[in-house]
């Protein structure tokens, strides 16, 4: 699990071009890292990749924030 | 020689370095092309600024297709950097995604409106503005989808914009055939884009299409790029009006595979 949430932090960190200690499990990609709309869509096609999972575009449409991200991949990652 | 050097042109439509665009342009590059780019406002121009900056491109031009005076003011912009223009790429498309799941009934007058605009329109308003600037001729490529051709779930309206691209590449092939400039698109088979994210189902069609093409494996941004760096070439000097499919040959098929497994879509 913690390293699942390592990941996603470094993905997070290396899409959006933020500082690591601002990424948070609490942190909304759009309201707290300054994601747009396309950054969203970016950042679940990199997690697909990065973990070999399927994300839906209704459970995509839930990921808002870094734990919703683990929480996801957790539940359905290889 | 390489293929491209002392040619010039511009690509519209990267978004990012997984766009169809970005596959044509890499080859174009590693060809010896110089080449601006153009994108829809600032969040796209900061994805595809460093992409430019990877090849030594510093011209990324704004440009909304879906407004006369932006194509203008982008094309004035080029001609104060470039005195001629030698191919185009129009990798350009857009429908409300909510109308990219379920029934083509259901689609919007409004949202039947701009897909053709901005997906097919579009091509026709930037080969106005980049022929004048093709002095010694040239090339010009879209890229279109099958679903142009037969019905694919989802793809609806677009599919609709598509058939009328192609027709618009047979019929702007024939307007500036007199003038050496060549229209052609690629057909590509599914990839998974940024603009493909907003078709419904996309891992099912992309599964599908790998099970079922005759390569047995989805299209790559390097077979689009090989397929665009020869149309935009001297080395397709003879075809202009052409639909190129770059489908692993997907176009080909009449039904499922005898060995290719049932799936089922992704349940979340």
């Amino acid at each position: 699990m913690s390293d699942i949430a390592e990941r996603v932090k470094k993905i997070v960190v290396e899409h959006l071009g933020v500082e690591p200690d601002k990424v948070t499990e609490d942190s909304s990609f759009i309201d707290d890292l300054g994601a747009d709309s396309l950054d969203t869509v970016e950042l679940v096609m990199a997690f697909e990749d990065e973990f070999g999972v399927e994300i839906p575009d209704d459970a995509a449409e839930k990921i808002l924030t870094v734990k919703d991200a683990i929480a996801f991949v957790a539940a359905h990652g290889k | 020689m390489a293929l491209m050097a002392g040619k010039r042109g511009l690509v519209m439509g990267v978004a990012n370095d997984r766009s169809l665009a970005w596959g044509i342009a890499s080859a174009l590059h590693r060809e010896g092309a110089e080449l601006a780019f153009s994108t829809p406002g600032e969040a796209f121009a900061r994805r595809v600024r460093p992409l430019a900056d990877s090849i030594g491109s510093a011209l990324v031009l704004d440009c909304d297709v879906a407004d006369d005076a932006s194509i203008d003011s982008c094309f004035a912009a080029l001609a104060c950097h470039w005195d001629r223009l030698d191919f185009l790429v129009h990798a350009i498309g857009f429908s409300d995604k909510e109308e990219l799941r379920g029934p083509y009934l259901a689609t919007s007058r409004a949202n039947f409106r701009l897909s053709m605009e901005v997906s097919c329109y579009s091509f026709t308003a930037v080969a106005q503005r980049a022929v004048p600037l093709m002095t010694r001729g040239g090339a010009l490529l879209t890229l279109s989808y099958y679903g142009a051709e037969k019905v694919v779930p989802h793809y609806n309206v677009m599919g609709l914009a598509k058939a009328a691209l192609e027709a618009s590449v047979r019929y702007l092939a024939v307007d500036l055939g007199p003038r050496g400039i060549r229209v052609n698109a690629i057909s590509a088979g599914p990839v998974r884009t940024l603009a493909a994210s907003g078709i419904g189902d996309f891992r099912y069609i992309l599964k599908w299409n790998e099970l079922n093409s005759p390569l047995r494996r989805n299209t790559t941004l390097e077979d689009v790029g090989g397929a665009g760096l020869y149309l935009l070439s001297d080395l397709s000097s003879g075809v202009t009006g052409e639909i190129h499919h770059v489908d692993s040959g997907y176009n080909i098929i009449g039904m499922k595979a005898v060995d290719a497994p049932d799936i089922a879509l992704a349940k979340d």
